[in-house]
């Protein structure tokens, strides 16, 4: 379909054009997570298996208000949670709805081999392809957030598709739909944002939160989800959200500057061997000559 | 084997004029390594470059190839453990080898008779034999990772940051002397592809590139003609 292919921005290992890069105009898309007023009910993560048809898996008790230890491949959105003390003493119950993050600058993109097993669309959502993905798990190296998953029945990774399906047809994605306290919203990045700040300059003002402030990392171009939070000074209390993610040095190095450099060699060495050969030849051909000459007299 | 067992040979006539240089467990063990190094090369490109992409493609897929890559990984390390055991004892680097590297401009430009006496192997192929050993083990390390990365724990994911670097740079360095050993063996020395292959060089080239091997086999016994 044109309407589709037109509205992705970014291909994996893709050699070529992108066609859908500055073709359309469109909106950013963006999440609102507002942990403050997360109760941690997990209707969304009920949202998430519902609308995506994943099948069910098994929980995993460990005394917390938390369904399993990290997202799964069939478990895209997982609500974490912490017992946090503070330095009075007092405790907070930290919910913060796990999902991909939807970076600008994807890792997982970055490292992916395979051509267009990963796309991002002109709205912003990052989306596996899993008919073109060969299972290599590179993008769970690239990914700063611990999201993509393996399966090893189909050996492809899965992970969250901020309902691309959904809101191409103008609908939010469903997690936001099921939230009962209307801690997660959904619309464009610059409304979002507007609506992350005021929240927390209402927390920093009226709620005795002096750190509240906004989750959008610039280390990975921001995201398409943002958080309010308490605290924006320590987000690893919200189940281990880095502080600075950024996309592995390692993969940055790989896909660029050795990537450049190996590719010279390369060719280089190619050429250089084809020169060599058409000025000095091969070693042998002094001794066939003698060889060939060896009964004439001078 | 030793320098006896090239004399006498018993397993392996070679025809009057010819030593024997590579027994059959060497170039068994050669043709396991090139094969399995081949195939790893050509899906490793395909993995390396949206460019190359389409290799992965014509060998059967990107699943298969990503499936495959490792498993021929593993005849490629057998390979090359093997090598190490069949040959580690005679790649040893003396002075003659580093006179020889110190002089290698006269061996790029077929100035032979300016290289110190060659004996069963000149330094050159050494370098290679090493890089290849020692490449190939950080590559197996590195790929055990990339084999299984789901299973890497995220407090442990630093294996993974290192593993794809050190894959991808240990290949390239591989790549470097797969070609320069490739131009040898086929184009420069010219018997040297044939000497993998059935065994045997003739004396010429025994006393022309590796003479004091020759001198080894031949000083030291009658020949046989």
């Amino acid at each position: 379909m044109s309407q589709e292919t037109l509205r992705i921005q970014k291909i994996s290992a893709h050699a070529g054009s992108i066609p859908g890069e500055g073709t359309q105009r469109e909106f950013q898309v963006c999440k609102l997570i507002d942990t403050t007023t997360c109760i941690g009910c997990k209707a969304c993560e009920v949202a998430c298996m519902e609308w995506n048809d994943l099948p069910f898996g098994e929980t995993v008790f460990d005394n917390t208000y938390q369904t399993m230890p990290e997202t799964r491949w069939n478990y895209w959105n997982l609500i974490l949670f912490n017992e946090h003390e503070r330095d009075d003493g007092t405790l907070m119950w930290l919910m913060r709805k796990n999902q991909c993050m939807h970076c600008a600058d994807p890792g997982c993109l970055d490292a992916c081999p395979s051509d267009g097993a990963i796309v991002q669309y002109t709205n912003g959502i990052v989306d596996f392809q899993q008919e073109h993905c060969i299972g290599c798990g590179y993008c769970i190296t690239g990914c700063p957030f611990n999201i993509p998953k393996f399966n090893p029945e189909t050996k492809r990774v899965y992970k969250c598709t901020l309902c691309a399906d959904r809101v191409g047809e103008g609908l939010e994605p469903a997690c936001i739909k099921s939230c009962p306290t209307g801690c997660l919203h959904f619309g464009s990045k610059d409304d979002m944002k507007f609506l992350a700040e005021t929240r927390a300059k209402q927390l920093r003002d009226h709620y005795n939160f002096s750190n509240a402030g906004v989750y959008d990392p610039p280390g990975v171009g921001g995201t398409g989800v943002i958080y309010v939070l308490h605290d924006a000074s320590e987000p690893e209390n919200y189940g281990g959200l880095p502080k600075n993610p950024r996309v592995p040095l390692t993969v940055k190095l790989w896909k660029g500057p050795l990537k450049w450099l190996g590719n010279v060699a390369m060719v280089g060495g190619l050429i250089g061997l084809f020169v060599h050969y058409l000025r000095f030849g091969p070693k042998s051909r002094e001794e066939e000559f003698e060889k060939k000459h060896e009964g004439e007299q001078p | 084997m030793s320098a006896a067992e090239y004399r006498e040979h018993p397993s392996q006539p070679v025809p009057p004029g010819r030593i024997l240089r590579y027994g059959f467990r060497e170039r068994l063990t050669h043709w396991l390594a090139g094969f399995s190094y081949l195939y790893l090369l050509l899906t490793g490109l395909a993995f390396w470059s949206p460019w190359l992409f389409w290799l992965a493609i014509a060998l059967g897929g990107g699943q298969v190839s990503r499936m495959l890559h490792p498993w021929i990984g593993l005849l490629f390390i057998i390979a090359v453990v093997q090598m190490f055991f069949l040959w580690a004892s005679q790649m040893g680097i003396t002075d003659n080898d580093r006179a020889w590297f110190r002089s290698v401009g006269h061996y790029i430009r077929n100035e032979d008779e300016a290289m110190p006496p060659v004996g069963r192997y000149n330094a050159g192929q050494k370098l290679l034999f090493w890089g290849f050993f020692f490449c190939g083990i950080l590559l197996f390390l590195s790929g055990l990772v990339l084999w299984f990365p789901e299973y890497i724990p995220w407090s442990l994911r630093w294996f993974r940051y290192i593993a794809v670097i050190v894959h991808a740079s240990t290949a390239l360095l591989t790549i470097g002397l797969f070609m320069i050993h490739v131009y040898m063996g086929v184009f420069a020395e010219r018997g040297a592809l044939d000497s993998v292959i059935y065994g045997d060089v003739t004396e010429d080239f025994a006393k022309r590139f590796h003479p004091a091997w020759y001198k080894e086999l031949i000083g030291s016994a009658p020949r046989r003609k």
